[in-house]
């Protein structure tokens, strides 16, 4: 199919470019754009009729005129896929990053995926330890799942998230995960730093990088983590990988979504992101799962930024209704200097009620995470009291309560970058540091488990 | 014009084709692997058409056929226990067809046409008969008898009738006018199927959940919106009311949420006994899952596919539950065609129509007579997902224009770990005044008044509560302390309930009852014992108060809170005597 080209381009508008007079153009067909000066840019159709195509470039369209040459490459967009990605760097498009050959294909995927039918699924179950307590307790990661950060610009989710790559194990065994790195438009120093990490650990062997950083062209941000996600498929439903993927900054996606949008001058939703967000969202992260019958798996740490801190942002908001759950990173905690500063009241996983208990964790999990959230909870809440009434005013539990809120923060959340700790070593640390309470107030702990666990029983 | 013509445009799941005759909700078949579509709009000889599936690929010029059918739904046994995506295909026979991603190009029947049914005739030869009019049975499930009926526009004389094993493209009977009548019948999604009167409903739908039964009850028949922010509790919320509510057929519509959520119904409803039969609970159910990731076309579609199926059992005489979760991601896929049509937008985005639609699609609920002269009923409960938990958004205020009862499901409760996470202060019901006679006739003479006293105990709380902020609890004279006690024990005892406690879940109306009088007995016992002389404290803290407390996580509650109950009240007073 490929090969003619055509010199009938009408309007170019922000990433797109108008033409007339084809022969008939498939929906979604990549397509190449010859400019006057010889460059090359790449593209797809967006829209498609006897009389008109537009065709949206992923490197945007500076220097494109009206005589630009537009060939249609026949074909929709697709990923060359082989156990060769494992240790590649790629840029946003696909193309090596890293100096290496081009990727010798076993087999060519199209980057928008198909949806996995509900009925094929296999609820995930398998406990992820990450050695960080917050999340282990807390918010508990299942193998499988799609659990973003929800962050905010200057807070350290990178780090958060490196710690996670790097910790990152099923317990009692030492079974790797295959890191998929996506970068949509971050700093050049960000990426560095994740690369540099991976470097060290060696992780970076057993990773593929998909690489658009700040000042690549925007538009291509959104095939970058189709790109990823179809390198993650076939590694986990066809080489039997467990994959993790990374994702950052959701946001830059969702905002080159938008400008697409405005320069199709769609009716705008929210905060003038695209009506459609929602959707074209959910076919990135329902991506991840596990499947009946394949040994692999996909979980994903989608990272974005909410904009002013906002959790009702559309980035977030929509997010958050289709992830499985969320890790809420607070600024208020890392001001205080710890680390990692996550606010474990907004976070949530919803898978962890498969994942936690007796036979996979251990039997006082479920109990003893519900109680460190209520006493935090409460103490959190106290201190808004103390403020207006003074701590004096404060009954015997409350004040308990209250200085349980700051050990909590101190010794339960804060922890070194590469403090790697069981999920024992974390339940039995959240025991020491409920015995400043008094038992008669835990009521979410039952005598057994106290009997069992509280630190004045076992000395 | 004829019925093929071609594709002249391709915009995402919008197909405009030229040089074809077309009548609205037209179902088509696109391009050369013959999508699935359906048409939207007609201008001049271009009929704008919505594809159920993926359009990457499709090339202007392609062919487009026009079935002039509707988009319709296939009804018959083997409905029950399926799981279907938003246009009737079963889950299960994509899977075997394409493996385990969902591909294209793929027609499946809604039912195996070969599988046999032994068809037991309850009408005669010579009887009079039309359209609603139960001919014969099919023992579906274990639970459920699936009545053949005459399909609504047939009426006449029955010339032959079968007995014996069938499958359902088969005839069973046969009329007069030589009208060959099969189990299977089709009907058309987007129209309502016909009953003789529609009642007010007078009869609850009971949950097993407190505070809706006790609270907000809503009725057979009638129809309710669950609002809330992400993580607030609209799924689990949404599948308590699917495995424990006393409806006799459950339909289930996943739209436009998440995979693995289906994924756990389908894991768990078989393993799971539906307390009202002590049967499978798969039995009564048929669900569509149209995930977030899959078509938003046939997104759109989901739920009318499944309200026909609801409206199909409703015609048999069953009561029918319909849960759609979510319905804000059905405006969504009105919103994504609509603004591919260029349509000119509403508030938000959302297409014009759009409160008119939800209306459209609630007024498919209700309690009727149906066209056999039995009684049979659609709840139905829509979750709504507002941007940001603000439910002044467009979905939010269309759907509670028109249902009335409002579950309103809220975010701080949700962080409190209170679940069901809501709000007693802001959801409400309209429909304690028609189902108070029941309640009084079926639980007990004072229910109502009951009802009331618990809603105002919360009511004073809360006003209580702001004092409370300024000053602390300590400050309170004693009897408000004492209310406060009482309203902290209605909302820790009596409205929470955790969906996955194994025995808590699911509460017996009865029990329901008897909780919410152990309540108020205890306020009286507290109270009386306070004037007497008691401090609180001494009041709150009787071991068998605790017991009745912890006891609801224990299996036979029921036939032991009476004395619970009795051995707190004998403590409460012997705190006087230790004075
Ligand atoms: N009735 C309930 N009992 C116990 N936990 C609940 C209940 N409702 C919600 N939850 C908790 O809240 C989480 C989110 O609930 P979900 O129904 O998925 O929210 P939504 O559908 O509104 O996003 C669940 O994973 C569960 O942990
Ligand atoms: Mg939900």
């Amino acid at each position: 199919m490929a090969g003619k080209e055509y010199r009938t381009i009408t309007d170019v508008k922000g990433p797109l470019v108008f033409l007339n007079k084809t022969e008939p153009v498939a929906y979604g067909e990549i397509v190449s754009l010859r400019l006057s000066n010889g460059d090359i840019k790449n593209g797809q159709v967006l829209d498609t009729s006897d009389d008109m195509v537009v065709v949206q470039v992923f490197e945007g369209t500076a220097k494109v005129d009206r005589q630009a040459g537009v060939t249609f490459l026949g074909d929709v967009f697709k990923l060359p896929v082989s156990t060769d990605l494992v240790g590649r760097i790629l840029d946003g498009a696909g193309r090596p990053r890293d100096g290496g050959p081009e990727i010798v294909a076993d087999e060519k995927a199209d980057i928008i995926g198909a949806a996995i039918n509900p009925y094929s699924r296999q609820s995930p179950h398998d406990f992820i330890q990450t050695g960080i307590s917050a999340i282990d307790c807390c918010t508990t990661l299942v193998r499988g799942q799609k659990l973003p950060i929800f962050s905010a610009s200057g807070l350290p989710h990178n780090d958060i998230a490196l710690q996670i790559a790097r910790q990152a194990k099923l317990k009692d065994s030492d079974e790797e995960f295959i890191v998929v790195f996506c970068a949509m438009g971050i700093t050049a120093e960000e990426y560095n730093f994740f690369r540099s990490d991976l470097e060290r650990t060696g992780a970076l062997e057993n990773a593929v990088l998909f690489v658009n950083l700040a000042d690549d062209p925007a538009v291509e941000r959104i095939i970058t983590p189709r790109l990823a996600l179809t390198a993650a498929e076939y590694l986990a439903f066809e080489q039997d990988y467990h994959v993790l993927v990374i994702y950052t900054d959701m946001t830059n996606y969702c905002d080159a979504l938008r400008q697409i949008g405005a320069a199709r001058e769609e009716v705008p939703g929210r905060r003038g992101y695209p009506g459609y967000m929602y959707t074209d969202l959910a076919m990135l992260y329902e991506r991840a799962g596990i499947v009946k019958g394949k040994k692999g798996s996909i979980t994903q740490f989608p990272i974005l930024t909410m904009p002013g801190d906002d959790i009702t942002h559309p980035i977030p908001d929509l997010s958050g209704y289709i992830t499985e759950g969320q890790i809420v990173i607070s600024r208020e905690l890392h001001q205080q200097g710890i680390y990692p500063p996550i606010n474990v009241l907004p976070s949530l996983s919803r898978l962890m009620g498969s994942c936690i208990g007796e036979k996979t964790t251990r039997d006082d999990h479920k109990k003893v995470s519900d109680q460190m959230y209520a006493a935090y909870a409460q103490g959190r809440e106290l201190r808004g009291l103390v403020a207006i009434v003074g701590e004096d005013a404060l009954n015997e539990r409350d004040k308990q309560l209250l200085d349980f809120s700051a050990i909590f923060e101190d010794r339960f959340l804060r922890q070194s970058r590469d403090e790697d700790r069981s999920i024992d070593e974390t339940l039995d640390l959240c025991w020491e540091l409920m015995s400043n309470i008094d038992t008669k107030y835990l009521v979410r702990l039952d005598e057994e488990l106290i009997a069992k666990y509280h630190p004045e029983n076992r000395a | 014009m004829s019925n093929e013509g071609q594709i002249y445009r391709i915009s995402g799941p919008v197909v405009t084709a030229k040089g074809m005759s077309a009548a609205m909700y037209d179902v088509v078949r696109v391009g050369e692997e013959g999508l699935m579509g359906e048409v939207i709009e007609i201008h001049g000889d271009q009929s704008v058409i919505q594809v159920y599936e993926d359009t990457s690929g499709i090339r202007p010029g392609e062919p487009v056929l026009n079935t002039q059918e509707t988009l319709s739904v296939a009804l018959g046994p083997g409905l029950l226990t399926q799981i279907y995506d938003g246009i009737q295909r079963p889950l299960q026979t994509l899977e075997e067809q394409m493996g385990f991603f969902i591909t294209r190009g793929v027609d499946a029947d809604a039912f195996d046409m070969e599988k046999t049914w032994t068809f037991e005739p309850v009408a005669s030869v010579g009887d009079e008969v039309s359209g609603g009019n139960v001919i014969g049975h099919v023992q579906e499930t274990e639970t459920i008898v699936h009545k053949i009926m005459i399909p609504p526009n047939v009426s006449g004389t029955i010339k032959s009738i079968e007995s014996g094993d069938f499958n359902v493209t088969q005839t069973v009977a046969t009329l007069e006018d030589g009208t060959e009548i099969q189990m299977m019948q089709k009907w058309p999604v987007r129209s309502p199927r016909p009953f003789q009167t529609k009642y007010a409903p007078d009869t609850p739908l009971i949950t097993g959940m407190r505070i809706l039964d006790f609270l907000f009850p809503l009725a057979k028949g009638g129809a309710a919106g669950i609002p809330g922010p992400f993580g607030s509790g609209k799924t689990v919320t949404q599948q308590s009311l699917a495995k424990y509510s006393d409806a006799q057929i459950v339909v289930y519509i996943g739209c436009g949420e998440r995979g693995n959520e289906m994924t756990e119904v389908l894991d768990e409803f078989p393993h799971l006994i539906d307390p009202n039969t002590g049967k499978p609970l798969m039995n009564r159910t048929v669900m569509i899952a149209n995930t977030s990731n899959m078509p938003v076309a046939a997104r759109e579609a989901s739920v009318y596919t499944g309200i026909t199926i609801a409206e199909y059992f409703r015609d048999m005489g069953y009561d029918v539950a319909l849960m759609a979760d979510s319905t804000s991601r059905w405006a969504e896929a009105m919103r994504e065609i609509s603004s591919r049509l260029e349509e000119m937008p509403g508030e938000e985005g959302y297409p014009a129509y759009l409160s008119s639609r939800i209306a459209e699609f609630y007024e498919r609920a209700g309690r009727v007579n149906t066209l056999s002269g039995e009684d049979g009923s659609v709840t139905a409960i829509g979750a709504v997902s507002p941007p940001g938990g603000d439910i002044s958004e467009p979905v939010s205020q269309g759907t509670l224009r028109i249902v009335k009862v409002f579950w309103g499901l809220d975010a701080g409760l949700a962080r409190q770990r209170h679940f069901p996470a809501i709000n007693w202060l802001n959801s409400y019901s309209l429909y304690p005044p028609s189902l108070d006679q029941w309640y009084r006739d079926n639980i007990g003479q004072d229910f109502p008044e009951i009802r009331t006293a618990i809603s105002g105990l919360l009511q004073i709380e809360a006003e209580l509560q702001e004092i409370v902020q300024l000053v602390g609890s300590d400050a309170l004279p004693v009897d408000q302390q004492l209310t406060l006690e009482v309203a902290r024990m209605i909302r820790e005892y009596f409205l929470q309930q955790n969906g996955f406690d194994p025995i808590d879940a699911y509460c017996d109306i009865n029990l329901q009852y008897r909780m919410a009088k152990a309540v108020l007995t205890f306020q009286d016992a507290a109270k009386s014992a306070m004037g007497a002389g008691s401090a609180l404290s001494d009041v709150v803290n009787v071991p068998a108060r605790s017991a009745l407390l912890r006891g609801r996580f224990e299996e036979g509650y029921i036939d032991r809170i009476d004395d619970m109950v009795k051995a707190m009240v004998d403590e409460i007073e012997a705190t006087v005597e230790e004075n």
